[in-house]
Parts: C-alpha cells; sequence; structure tokens
C-alpha cells in the first residue's frame, strides 16, 4: 500500500470531514433562515470533497475499506485534521471565523493541489476549488459585517478571531508524508502557502475593522493525532451509530 | 436595534437565451448577501445561470383597480395581430 | 365602501375563484380570505422550519457519508421551503418578524408531528417515509390553490419534495434488509409514528371547522378522511414489501369498499399535543426561540454594517 499518499489523503479530508460536521450541527439554529440554509450548503460541499477523498484513500487500502469505514472506525489518534476546524461553534462569530481562517488556507492549498502529478488528487482539488472561492466569499463577508457592524459584533468578532488565531499556524507545517509527495510534485508543500495566508486575512481583517493578534505562541498537534478536548465528543456523537451497531449497512 | 432585514426579490435566468424570470424573494441586509443568498435558496439544484436581486421596495407594480384603463383598451385592437388581416389561400407562409 | 358594494366585490371574487382564476397579491380580497391564509400559509412555513429540529437531532450522528449528505440535504430543504413559505404569506401584508413573533408566542400553530421526538436513526427513515408522505397527500392539491403565490411556493414545494420520502423510504429498506437488531428498529419507529402520521391529516370531517370555506377557495381539495384513507391506502402495501406490520389490530382490505379498514384514532393524544403539551413541544420552540434571539446581534450587525457601506457610497458620489 502506498502508506505515504493514504495517510496524505487523510490529512487532506479530515479537515473537510471535521469542519463539515461542525457546520452540519447548526443547521436549523442559526441566526436567520437565509443563513441555515448557505452555512449547510458549506457543510454538504464539505462532505462531498471528504467522500472523494475517502473514496481514493479506499481504494489505495484496498480489502473491506470503504469511504465510511475510514470516516467513523478510526480512533481519535488516528484522525489528522487540524486543531482550528474542530474547534466548537461558541457563537455565530466563533463559526465565521473558524471557517474564514480554514477557508483562506483551503483556497491557496487546493490552488496547488490542483496541479498534483496524481490524477485522483488534481481531479478534486480542481472541482473543490469552485465550491472553495465561495466560501472564502461567504466567510469573508461575514467576518466584515460582524468585525465593522455594531460594538457588539464587533467586540464578539475579535474575541472569536484572538481565540481562533493560536490554531492558524498549524496550517503550515509539513508532515513527513506531505514533504516527501511534494517531493515527488503529488503533494503541497504548506509552509509556501503561510506568507500569502497572512497576507490576506491580514487585509481582510483590516478591511473589518479588526486587530490582527499578534500573539507568537501557536498551538499544533492535529496532522500528528493529538487533539483537543473537543475532538472526543465531537466523535463520539459522529461515530455513535458505527459503534453501538458495528457491522451493518444502513 | 430592531431594524429587519429587508425583502429582495430574486429574477433567475434558467440558461443562456432564456429572460430573467421571477422565482421569489428573501430577506438579506444588502445587495451582497441578497446575491449570495439567492443562489443558495434558489439555485440549489442548478436552476439557474445568472441573478438579479432587487430590493423590494424598489418596484413600482401597477393597482389591479386600474386593470381596467390600463388593459382593456388594448383588447379591440384586434388589427395589431396577424390575423386580422386577410390573405389569398395560395400564400402559405407570410 | 357601502355594504352592498362589499357584497358586490365579494360576488365578483368569489366568482373569479370558481372560475379557476387566480388571485394575486394586489387584487382586493375579503379580509376574511387574507387572514384564512395567513394563517394557513404561516401553519405551513412553520411546520417546516420546526420540522427541521427532530431530523437536524441526526445530522451529525447519520451512520454513514451518504446518509449524512442525504439528511442534510433535506433539512436544508426544508429550510428552503418555509422560506418560500413565508415569502408568499408576505405578500399578503404581514412581516416574517410578525409571523415569528406569533409562532414564538404561541399564537400560531405548527404540525404537531414534529412534537414526537426522533430517538433512533430509523425515526429518519419513518418520517421520511410517513410523515413526508402524508405531507405530499395534503400538499400535491395545494399547488393548483386560488392564491397565487402560495400555489407557486407549493409547485416549487412539491418538486423538491419528491426526494425527501424516498430517502426514508429506502432507509427503512436498508435497515428492514438488514440485522433483526434494524428489523426491530425500523418496527418501533411504525410503532411510534404510524397514528401521529395519520393525525397528521387533520381531525375527523365532522370536527373539522374551516372545511368548507377552504374547499371554496382551493385551499382544499379532500375532506381530511379522503386524505387519511387515501394515506393509509398507500402506505399499506408498502409495509407489506417492508415486511413490518403497522401497528393497528383493526387495521384490514375492505373487498367491499376497496379500501382498508383501520381502528379508532386516539384523538385525546392528538389535542393534547396541539395545546402544547406534547412530548417535544417546549424543546422545540425553546430551540426555534434561542436561536433567533442568539442571532439578534448576527442580524443587526449585518444591518449596521449594510448601512455603513451604503453612506460610504453615498459619500464617495458626493466627493466626485
Amino acid at each position: 500500500m502506498k502508506t505515504n499518499l493514504y495517510n496524505y489523503i487523510l490529512e487532506l479530508a479530515d479537515n473537510c470531514l471535521i469542519g463539515g460536521q461542525r457546520l452540519g450541527e447548526l443547521c436549523g439554529h442559526g441566526p436567520s433562515l437565509e443563513t441555515d440554509i448557505a452555512c449547510t450548503n458549506i457543510s454538504l460541499d464539505l462532505f462531498g470533497q471528504t467522500r472523494s477523498y475517502f473514496q481514493y484513500a479506499a481504494d489505495i487500502k484496498g480489502g473491506d475499506a470503504t469511504e465510511d469505514s475510514i470516516a467513523f472506525l478510526r480512533y481519535e489518534r488516528e484522525y489528522k485534521n487540524v486543531l482550528l476546524v474542530e474547534q466548537p461553534n461558541r457563537d455565530f462569530a466563533y463559526t465565521i471565523a473558524r471557517q474564514y481562517l480554514f477557508d483562506v488556507f483551503h483556497l491557496l492549498l487546493l490552488e496547488k493541489l490542483q496541479f498534483s502529478q496524481d490524477m485522483t488528487l488534481s481531479a478534486i482539488a480542481k472541482k473543490s476549488i469552485k465550491e472553495v472561492s465561495y466560501h472564502v466569499r461567504f466567510s469573508g463577508d461575514w467576518v466584515k459585517r460582524l468585525g465593522d457592524g455594531t460594538e457588539e459584533s464587533h467586540e464578539k468578532m475579535q474575541a472569536a478571531i484572538d481565540g481562533l488565531w493560536t490554531y492558524t499556524n498549524e496550517l503550515f507545517e509539513v508532515t513527513e508524508e506531505a514533504k516527501a509527495l511534494a517531493e515527488q510534485g503529488i503533494g503541497v508543500d504548506v509552509s509556501k502557502l503561510k506568507e500569502t495566508y497572512y497576507q490576506n486575512v491580514t487585509s481582510l481583517l483590516q478591511e473589518a475593522t479588526l486587530t490582527v493578534p499578534e500573539s507568537k505562541y501557536f498551538q499544533k498537534g492535529g496532522k500528528a493525532g493529538i487533539h483537543t478536548e473537543h475532538m472526543g465528543y465531537l466523535l463520539a456523537d459522529m461515530q455513535y451509530m458505527q459503534r453501538a451497531y458495528p457491522n451493518m449497512n444502513w | 436595534m430592531e431594524k429587519n432585514w429587508p425583502l429582495w426579490e430574486i429574477f433567475v435566468r434558467s440558461k443562456n437565451g432564456l429572460e430573467h424570470r421571477h422565482f421569489g424573494s428573501l430577506h438579506a441586509a444588502d445587495a451582497e448577501m441578497a446575491l449570495e443568498n439567492a443562489r443558495d435558496v434558489y439555485t440549489r439544484r442548478s436552476e439557474g445561470v445568472s441573478i438579479w436581486v432587487v430590493e423590494s421596495k424598489n418596484i413600482t407594480a401597477s393597482n389591479p383597480e386600474n386593470n381596467g384603463e390600463l388593459f382593456e383598451p388594448a383588447q379591440d385592437k384586434i388589427y395589431r395581430h396577424p390575423t386580422f388581416y386577410t390573405l389569398p389561400d395560395e400564400i402559405k407562409h407570410m | 365602501m357601502s355594504e352592498a358594494q362589499l357584497k358586490d366585490l365579494e360576488e365578483i371574487f368569489e366568482q373569479r375563484i370558481a372560475n379557476d382564476e387566480k388571485i394575486e397579491p394586489k387584487d382586493w380580497m375579503p379580509e376574511k380570505y387574507r387572514k384564512t391564509h395567513i394563517r394557513q400559509i404561516s401553519q405551513h412555513a412553520h411546520s417546516e422550519i420546526v420540522g427541521m429540529l427532530p431530523e437536524g437531532n441526526w445530522i451529525t450522528r447519520a451512520p454513514s457519508l451518504r446518509r449524512k449528505v442525504a439528511l442534510l440535504a433535506k433539512v436544508q430543504d426544508e429550510a428552503g421551503h418555509g422560506l418560500y413559505l413565508y415569502s408568499a404569506c408576505e405578500t399578503l401584508g404581514i412581516s416574517r418578524d410578525e409571523l415569528y413573533d406569533q409562532l414564538h408566542s404561541g399564537k400560531a400553530k405548527y404540525s404537531s408531528i414534529f412534537n414526537y421526538p426522533t430517538i433512533t436513526w430509523a425515526d429518519m427513515g419513518a418520517i421520511g417515509w410517513l410523515v413526508d408522505g402524508a405531507a405530499i397527500i395534503n400538499q400535491v392539491p395545494l399547488c393548483n390553490t386560488s392564491y397565487g403565490p402560495y400555489a407557486r411556493a407549493m409547485i416549487r414545494v412539491c418538486k423538491e419534495e419528491s426526494f425527501h420520502q424516498r430517502q426514508g423510504f429506502e432507509i427503512m429498506m436498508s435497515l428492514c434488509n438488514g440485522t433483526e437488531v434494524q428489523k426491530q428498529m425500523a418496527q418501533d419507529a411504525l410503532n411510534r409514528w404510524w397514528w401521529p402520521s395519520l393525525m397528521m391529516l387533520g381531525p375527523v370531517d365532522a370536527e373539522s371547522v374551516h372545511t368548507e370555506q377552504s374547499m371554496k377557495w382551493k385551499l382544499k381539495r379532500k375532506t381530511n378522511d379522503e386524505l387519511r384513507q387515501q394515506f393509509i391506502d398507500q402506505t399499506v402495501p408498502q409495509a407489506d414489501i417492508l415486511g413490518i406490520t403497522v401497528p393497528d389490530p383493526d387495521l384490514k382490505w375492505n373487498e367491499e369498499t376497496g379500501h382498508y379498514d383501520f381502528g379508532e384514532i386516539d384523538w385525546d393524544e392528538f389535542w393534547q399535543v396541539v395545546k402544547g403539551h406534547g412530548p417535544c413541544n417546549k424543546e422545540r420552540m425553546n430551540a426555534r426561540v434561542g436561536a433567533w434571539e442568539e442571532g439578534t446581534w448576527v442580524r443587526d450587525a449585518a444591518m449596521a454594517y449594510a448601512e455603513k457601506q451604503q453612506n460610504k457610497k453615498e459619500n464617495q458620489a458626493k466627493a466626485v
């Protein structure tokens, strides 16, 4: 089995899976019907991407692996998503901030991944770019609305950015697998996206009248499977059926 | 603050070559949001290739009470229709 | 307007509907027509929105990715349908906020079925199969109702709704073709959702207060009892295909009438839930009111931002 490639796909896909799961929690509980519909759309895009990645990963793994066994039957330490996407929906500002800080990275990543030597990854990236371009626009617009809206919304948006900033640096950490695959023209060296990322984010935050956090202390661990305390609950929820009723078709 | 998001009317072109058609309405704080919402609400199943949004208050509508004076005078102007004119049977296409 | 004039207008109005003409928002209409429509359309919209909650309850726990996206898309459709219907209702001169107020204060009703809990995954199947099945029977005739905006909203709703019931039935099929535990789960869901689904089609004709007027205005094409019979007749054979048993010992095919005979519905339970004392009435309302109140600062921010942007634009225009 191509272990590197398999692990790399999980690294890409788990962000979509866990991010989609977080957004899915909100369905029916958002601030307006219109935003509910929009957030659900983004969640559906992310799950769609997840499925494409996992179907590919299942092919590589072989045996009786399926998209669902990969999605639902791993232990927490085996999920490779960044810490950012697993952060809970504390309020709408947190949801938007998490989304925006991830979306900007996600788009930069896909814009490189579309040139991957791996045809499947390249195809998934090409299709996803269109979806994620919209995500960036949606979340970016909302960062501006909340940042430059009322005093209350400004405070909440700033608090969310401050709270999540510590998880941004991990996005650019290069794992062993990613490094090896980047050298073969299959993966993306995410460390090279860092500068553009912070430039883009800084300029939008400024437009939104928000202060860019200065903290240089960052959290990491997600890519190595060491998650925040929130992750266990998310997985308990997500895996509930597969764990309680093993080996059944649904 | 108790100000509600205004209502917008949504017009969608289903495919090039067709006109924009009124699809419905929705609420949004500004035009940008109205466009985004319209995309998510009215084109989830690939129903459109182009969207117009107009704030509902900017639409001036005729009043049905005036329908008589507005629309009935056109009814007897049958000379505006090709069937008003008689042609010899030999002429097939005109 | 004199009484005689009003009567004239009303007669012309009723005649137009009898001739299958549509009524549009700015047309003159009797006050009662407007009120009845606001009540029915908003009740319908509220049902879609509250209906998102029992199914939303399983989005994070859906057992496969395929099921998860289907359920998400379905719940999203319900938000969309609520939105189409609120919009139709707003053409009658009432705002979305007023409609929400009516819902949140308990003044407006929504379909009682959503006050039952969704406690197993099979409930997602049963809701799609039975609840959406009953809803479709109610809704299809409305595509032809007399009020234009409502009819147009319903055409869109019905078109999109068709995948919902199939989605539910497919879930039931998978369970019934699965392990013993899964079959039991399916049977249990049918047991719990069958009677509430029958109640969904409304009180028996003798007790239904609005039927006659609603028929005239094409808000209704068939009576509650006729719709209920139609639902039972089409659903029982589907349960047979699934291999699960409808929980009604009196249910049997009647050769003479060509319909199923069925047992007594527990109307006390129905009225208890309608009056706010079902298993989940309070949870559902708390969830809706909570989402709305917690969203206030977000909606306010968006308005404030829009105004700032507008002012900026105007100032720039002045500067030029």
